[in-house]
C-alpha cells in the first residue's frame, strides 16, 4: 500500500475533468451526421449498411479500451493491495461488457442483412461468444466470493488471464481460418476492398470518441462504487 | 474552457473539408434529399444530446455527493 507513487498510473484528477467528455460528446454527435450524410462505397450486398462501421466496430474498440485499463488496474491492485484499483478493475470490466453486449447485437444485425442470418457460427461470431462467456465468468466468479481481499485477488488475476484469452479469440484465432467477417481469413481489418479514405474520416473520430465515452461510464460507476465502499467501511 | 473553444474550433474544421469533398460519387442522394434522412440524423441527435446531458447530470450529482463527505 505504500508504493502506489511508483506505478506508472495516470492521476485520477482525469476523470473529474470535463473538457475530454465534451470532446467526446461533440466527436459522436459529429459521426452521427457525417456517418449518414458523407459518401461511402458502393459495394454489392452491403449497400448502405457499411455505415454500421462507424457504430457497430467503435463498440468493440471501446470495449477494449475499458477492458485494457481494468486489466492495467488489476495488477496494479496486486501490486500494492490498493482496494480502489480493484474497485476501478470491476467497473471498467462491467462498462466493457456492457459495449460487449451492444457489440455483439449490432453485428448480428448487421450479419442477418448481409450474411443472411442473426448466427451463422462464424469463426468470428463463435469465438466472441465463447470470450463474452470469459467475462461473464469473471461476473459469477466475483459475486461467489465474499470476502473482500480473497474477492479482489482472485478476480485480479481470473481478469488478467482473461484478457489475452479474449484478444486471442477474437482477434487472431477468426484470422487463422476462413471467416465472413472483414478482416479475417488472412486480409487486414479495414482492407483496402471494404473501405475507402473518406470513411476513416469518421471512422477513426467515432474510435476515440466512443473510447472516451466507455471511460466516462465506467469513470462513472466507479465514482459510485467508491463512495458505497466508504460508507460501508465507515459502517 | 480554452481546450473547449479549442476543440470546437478543430472540429468546425473539419467540417469544412468535408463540405469541400462532398459531390461527385452519387449514393443514395434520393434518399437524402426526399427520403427524409435528415429526419432520422435529427432523431439519432437529438436522443444522443439527451443521453449526453442524462450523463452530464450524473457527473454534476456525484461530484456533489462527493464534495459532502
Amino acid at each position: 500500500m505504500t508504493n502506489d507513487k511508483n506505478l506508472p498510473l495516470p492521476s485520477m484528477k482525469f476523470i473529474y475533468q470535463t473538457w475530454w467528455k465534451v470532446l467526446a460528446v461533440l466527436i459522436i454527435l459529429y459521426t452521427l451526421v457525417a456517418g449518414f450524410l458523407l459518401d461511402v462505397p458502393k459495394l454489392p450486398i452491403m449497400h448502405e449498411t457499411i455505415r454500421n462501421v462507424y457504430f457497430h466496430v467503435p463498440m468493440w474498440m471501446a470495449m477494449f479500451t475499458v477492458f485494457t485499463i481494468s486489466v492495467i488496474y488489476s495488477v496494479a491492485y496486486l501490486n500494492t493491495g490498493n482496494e480502489k484499483y480493484d474497485l476501478i478493475a470491476v467497473e471498467c470490466v462491467n462498462t466493457g461488457t456492457f459495449f460487449y453486449v451492444l457489440g455483439l447485437i449490432t453485428g448480428m444485425m448487421w450479419a442477418k442483412y448481409t450474411w443472411g442470418a442473426y448466427w451463422s457460427n462464424d469463426p468470428k461470431q463463435n469465438s466472441a461468444a465463447i470470450a463474452f462467456l470469459l467475462y461473464c465468468a469473471y461476473a459469477v466468479l466475483r459475486n461467489s466470493i465474499d470476502e473482500e481481499q480473497k474477492r479482489a485477488k482472485i478476480s485480479a488475476i481470473y481478469n488478467i488471464f482473461a484478457f489475452p484469452i479474449m484478444v486471442v479469440l477474437i482477434m487472431v484465432l477468426p484470422r487463422m481460418t476462413d471467416s465472413l467477417h472483414p478482416g479475417n481469413g488472412g486480409n487486414p481489418a479495414f482492407g483496402k476492398l471494404d473501405m475507402d479514405n473518406h470513411m476513416r474520416i469518421v471512422l477513426y473520430p467515432a474510435f476515440i470518441a466512443w473510447c472516451l465515452l466507455a471511460v466516462w461510464i465506467a469513470s462513472l460507476r466507479y465514482r459510485i462504487r467508491l463512495i458505497e465502499y466508504k460508507r460501508n467501511e465507515i459502517n | 474552457m480554452k481546450k473547449i473553444l479549442l476543440l470546437a474550433l478543430l472540429l468546425a474544421g473539419c467540417m469544412v473539408a468535408f463540405a469541400q469533398q462532398s459531390g461527385g460519387v452519387e449514393m443514395a442522394d434520393t434518399m437524402r434529399s426526399e427520403g427524409k434522412i435528415y429526419v432520422v440524423i435529427a432523431t439519432i441527435t437529438i436522443i444522443f444530446v439527451g443521453l449526453a446531458i442524462y450523463l452530464f447530470a450524473i457527473d454534476r450529482r456525484l461530484k456533489k455527493i462527493e464534495k459532502e463527505k
